[in-house]
Formats: C-alpha cells, structure tokens, sequence
C-alpha cells in the first residue's frame, strides 16, 4: 500500500478492485446482471453517439458547464487563499447528482430496462432520478429512509410532483444505509427489467467508477476554467464527501497533478470524539458492505454501526471505495467538519456571497474556511458547492428559532 | 469424506431427499437458539443451517431481517454462534448432522477468513454458504475453508446461465444451493416445473448434490421440490413460527419450542414421504 503507483487514475483493475478495496460483493441472482451492466458500460463509454447524446443533455439540460466563481468576499474575509466556487448547486435540480444520473438513464434505455429504482439521502440523488426518468418516459421508485422523508419534506414532495413513488424505509436507523439496503432487495427481486441507479461511487463494480466517470465533468471543467481564469492549475480542492461522488468528480482529473493538494471533508457530526458522527475514513476500518470493500463504521465484529450528520446526504456508515484507496496512497487528505461548523459556514456563504449551500457542500465550506487562512493568498482554492440549500431551509431555519 | 457429503451420501442410500433448516442463531435469545438447535435433527432436520444475524442482511425479507434484530438485541455474537455449535456436538453427542453457518462476508472478513475458519472448524462447522460473496470474490476464503475442512456451498439462481455455472461451481463443495426465484428470502416460491428445469440444467454440470431454498412453506412445496433436487431447505417458514412462538414483549413463550419441532416435523414428513429413484 505504501509504494507510490505510477498513476493514481488507472484504477480499477478488471475485476473492479483500487487495492484491496471495491470488488462486488453481492447475491449471486445479481452477479450476471452485473456483468451485463459492466459489458453495457464499456460500451457506451466507447460509443460517440452516447457520448454525443449526454455531452447535449449535460449542456442543454442540466446547464453546464457550471461557473467557477471568484468568491471575492469570501476570499477577502478569511484573509488567505483565493477562493472559487465551483457552482454546481447551479445544476438542473440543484446539485451535482444529475451529472451522473443522466448518464446512468440513458445507459438504462439503452440496456432496454423499463423500471428504474434508486436510494437517496438527502433526495437530492431521489430528485434527479425522478427528474430525468420524468424526461425519459421511465417508472421510477426512490427508496428513503423514513428519518430522511420527514427532515427533507421538500424534496420528497419534489419527486412525488414528477411522477416518482417514494418508499419510506422503517428499517435500521431508517437513514441512506437502510435506503441502499432496501433498494437492492428490490432490485433482486426485478433485476430482469430493473435498472438501479446508484447515486454515489459506492456499491458493486461498476458502479464506483462508472459514476466516477459521468462525476468526472466537474473536474475537467474546473481544470479548464482555472487555465482560463488564472493560466494554471489550481493548488487546493476541497469537497464534502459522505458515499464521495461529488469529491470524485473533483479530484479524479487532479490526481496525477502533485502540485495539487486535495482535501476530502467527512461529517463529524457531533465531534469524532463522540459515536455520533458519519467519518469512516477518520473513525472506521475496512469492512465489506453493499457489495464493496471500503472503510465502515463498524463495531469490533463486524456489525455496521449507525452513523450521523445534520446532512442528511452525508449520513452514511461508509465510503466509496476509491476514497478508502486514495486514503491508504496518502494522495487525498481526508479531513472533517462537524454539524456545527457546517450550519456555520451555511450562514456565512448565504451572508458573504448572496448563495445558500447544502448542508452537504457546507462541511466543504467550513474546512475551507479554517484551511484558507493559513494559505498564501496566491493559493487558487477550490470548493466544490456540489448543492443548493433550499431543501435544508426549513431544518436551518428550525435549528436558528426562525419561525417560516 | 465430509459430514455434509457423508450426510448426503446416507440420504442417497435411503433413498430419499434432505430437509435442511435454517434458524437465525441467537433469536429470540441465546438459550432458546439453542433449545431449537439441539431439537432439529429428532424434529426431522438432515442438514442445519445457522444464520448468522448481521445488522444488514441486503438479501433478506422482513422475517429474517426481524430475526436477526432480535438475536442482535439479545447479545448474540459470532463467538456465541461457535459455543451453540460446541455445545450441540458435546450435548447431544451428534456428530454426523451438518451445521453450516449462513450469513454475510463482513463477519467472517473482520475476524480474518485464516482464524474464521479455524474457529469454526474447532467448533464443530462444517461449512458456509455466504450470500454476498460471489465466485468472484471467493479466493480469499477458499483455501483457509479447505485447509480447515470446510465446505463452501455457492448459491446459483435462475440468473445463473449454463455459461456462468462453471465458474461458481468450480469454488463449490459439499452441496450447490439453487436460490429457486428473483428475491429476498420468504417472498415469493417458484413452481415445481421451474425447480424441475434447474435443478435438471445445474445437474448436467454438476456431481453435486442440489438443494433448493426460497419460498417453500407447506409440507406440500417441500415434498414436490424433493422431487427434483437432493434437497430442500427452510428458512423464513421456520422463523415465522419462532416469532409465533413469542408474546407482546418479545420472550418466548412455553409452546415456541414444541410448536417449532412440530412444524419441522410436518416439513420432514412431506420430504421424507417422496421416494426417490
């Protein structure tokens, strides 16, 4: 693990394994489903049609490329590095996942399959698959845990208005875990006309660096923007990361770059030094789970452990498996933010620069907002705001003694 | 020659097929598992199948999921899993019943496959079927589990395609579990036609014996898939009846135990009324 590889973004090997992490791990009935699903991929990355027809759809659609903002009040207040915001809360329904679910549902369609399912958190991922198989004509059931549908009405209110069906799921913590679980009950009970589209870079091969790939247009708008903006590499990304698909999208196209330095933000929850927090890279150890080997809250046998974060997208026991890898290299530093912290960088990004953030994308902000001064104020910084915070408002808002 | 093809081999002599139980180890408690563990082979089970509850079984429906809360609830623990096994070949002296140990891959990854599989052997296992762990991924454990005597009985499904086959029965010994429809366990059961053309299509690739699981409930569905395979097994029917067996607060009450007994019994009765060829 110690040897550095010759490059970082070569991964996976052909069995879906970053070092001893990923793989797939998964009930047989699955297994062959999987092995199309990798076939299809494989051949729809190669085909230029696809590629064509998801190039349009990100641009027309979604909006993109998204900005990278200058954040002059904000760079000015915390007196150190020059901040950019790589606005990708600007995203047709608000936030990084419908870079990856565009390209998930029309690898579906053209796979043939008639029902799409997915997990979500915070329902932001919920939000953009119900969004995009509204546009494709497509069935769609979102699996949320029941903790999650109450403390994020809006978006479940939200998919419900474009024509999905929300689960509530009792089971566990009734938070993404117990989502994910119940999602792939059901998908082996329907794999036959069932596509599931995951939302993070977790899960079975494929899926990590297939979702890493349609993330990956962040990272390369943001390379091509800073050498617009600045005529050079940026030095410094930060990103919040609960499964870490959003950070992924960032980091991936920097890997190679060792002049960037790159900074994954877990939830701390309420303080690492409690039980209550979502950082398995910082308080976990390698473990297997749905269907990859990556780091998880667990307890000393094995048994997964309940994690928690204000955020509801980063609630989550683990982590995507290339993260677990690019944390035993050393070439991502993996960092955290607490709830407290991040409700505070929530109000300071709405009052400094006018953009109300997602409690997710806030954790990224309030490490940003410790790192940033201690870097020379040529450092080009990056923070991935990878959603906006319209669905936190009421949480916030409660949290604060607001009355709405 | 293992106690699972020992066992096998017997079943074959008597011209008959196997009822293998499963029951969630720990649920409702301890001391109850137990009870119910040293009582299967007089109740009618050939084989036994001992789950190990784990906090997120993704294969499992609501009555195995429920159970394995329970048992979780009560302190069962992988070490405690190993003593009910101890203790059932030191109290009832049965040495020739199969017990193989049912669940997910974390709890054997944690304790480290090498050390699992001695634990297990030491404690009287005879093998694993593993749901989340696929041919692809079954090198890490293979050798410690053949080193230490242990059987790894791979699942295949009705997704398992003659190209496939192959590969997941090259890493597979004792039995191949056929999971006889797409789901969760205890949801939905698989005709008699449908068991007949798998188990027939998995035999032609296969020595093996063939149990089949998933959706069997009554005395009736285990004596036709008896006529097909070496094999039927019983999970969430079982753990009905437990759950059955318990009051408001969750203890168990007199009957749970006897009204289990009596269920195998009846399952044992329909399998054991099928002669076979």
């Amino acid at each position: 693990m110690s040897s550095t590889p010759n490059s970082y973004r070569i991964g996976p090997d052909e069995r879906g394994h970053f070092g001893i992490f990923g793989g797939r791990y998964v009930a047989e009935t699955l297994m062959p489903l999987i092995l199309d699903l990798e076939k299809a991929y494989n051949e729809a990355k190669a085909d230029p049609q696809f590629q064509g027809e998801l190039k349009y759809l990100l641009t027309q659609y979604a909006g993109r490329p998204s900005p990278l903002y200058f954040a002059q009040r904000l760079t000015e207040k915390l007196g150190g590095a020059k901040i950019y915001l790589k606005r990708d809360e600007l995203n047709h329904t608000g936030s990084h996942k419908i870079n990856n679910v565009l390209g998930q549902v029309l690898l579906a369609k053209r796979m043939g399959k008639t029902r799409v399912i997915a997990e979500t958190g915070a329902g932001q991922h919920g939000v953009a698959t119900a969004t995009v198989c509204a546009l494709f004509d497509i069935p769609c059931v979102v699996f949320m845990g029941s903790v999650d549908v109450d403390r994020q009405a809006p978006n479940v209110a939200r998919m419900k208005m474009l024509g999905a069906e929300v689960r509530p799921v009792t089971a566990g913590a009734s938070t993404l875990k117990d989502a994910m679980n119940e999602a792939l009950r059901d998908w082996v009970a329907t794999c036959e006309n069932t596509f599931y589209c995951i939302g993070t870079v977790a899960g079975p091969h494929p899926y990590p660096a297939m979702v890493r790939d349609f993330q990956c247009v962040i990272g390369d708008e943001v390379r091509k923007q800073m050498m617009e903006a600045e005529g050079r590499l940026p030095d410094t990304l930060v990103a919040c990361i609960g499964g870490g698909s959003n950070a992924m999208g960032l980091f991936h196209p920097f890997l190679d770059d060792p002049t960037v330095r790159i900074f994954g933000v877990e939830a701390a929850g309420r303080g690492l030094d409690t039980e209550e927090h979502a950082a398995s890279l910082t308080g976990g150890r390698p473990g297997v789970l749905h269907g990859n080997r990556t780091y998880l809250l667990q307890d000393r046998e094995g048994q997964i452990t309940e994690a928690h974060s204000i955020s509801a997208g980063l609630d989550y026991p683990g982590i995507g498996p290339e993260h677990s890898w690019l944390k035993e290299t050393g070439r991502v530093e993996y960092v955290s933010a607490t709830d407290d912290e991040a409700v505070e960088a929530f109000q300071l990004l709405c009052k400094l620069e006018g953009i109300i953030p997602a409690l997710e994308s806030s954790h990224a902000v309030a490490y940003a907002a410790k790192l940033a001064p201690t870097l020379p104020k040529d450092n080009l910084l990056v923070i991935n705001l990878s959603g906006r915070g319209d669905k936190d408002v009421p949480q916030i808002a409660e949290r604060l003694g607001m009355k709405i | 020659m293992s106690r699972i093809e020992k066992r096998f081999a017997q079943l074959k002599a008597d011209k008959r097929a196997g009822l293998v139980t499963y029951i969630t180890a720990g649920d409702p408690d301890a001391e109850i598992s137990y009870q119910i563990l040293k009582g299967l082979p007089a109740a009618g089970a050939d084989l036994i199948e001992l789950g190990m509850p784990f906090t997120d079984p993704m294969a499992d429906g609501p009555s195995i999921q429920l159970a394995g809360q329970r048992a979780l609830k009560a302190g069962m623990t992988v070490d405690k899993t190993f003593d009910m096994v101890r203790r059932f070949r030191k109290e009832t002296g049965d040495n020739d019943t199969p017990i193989l140990l049912m669940g997910y891959y974390n709890l054997i990854y944690q304790r480290g496959p090498e050390k699992f599989c001695k634990d297990a052997a030491a404690a009287g296992v005879d093998g694993f079927i593993l749901v989340d762990l696929p041919p692809e991924e079954a090198d890490e454990l293979k050798p410690h589990a053949t080193a230490n005597g242990l059987d790894t009985v791979l699942l295949t499904a009705p997704t398992t395609d003659d190209v496939r086959l192959p590969a997941v029965l090259k890493f597979a010994s004792g039995f191949v579990y056929f999971v006889s429809v797409l789901g969760i366990t205890g949801t939905k059961s698989a005709t008699e036609e449908a068991v007949r053309t798998h188990v027939e299509r998995i035999k032609r690739h296969t020595r093996l014996p063939v149990g089949v699981g998933f959706g069997i409930r009554t005395p009736e569905q285990a004596a036709a898939v008896a006529r097909h395979a070496d094999a039927a097994v019983v999970g969430t029917a079982i753990i009905d009846h437990v759950k059955a067996g318990l009051d408001d607060k969750g203890k168990a009450k007199p009957e749970l135990v006897p009204g289990v007994f009596a269920y195998i019994k009846a399952l044992a009765d329909g399998v054991r009324g099928v002669r076979k060829a």
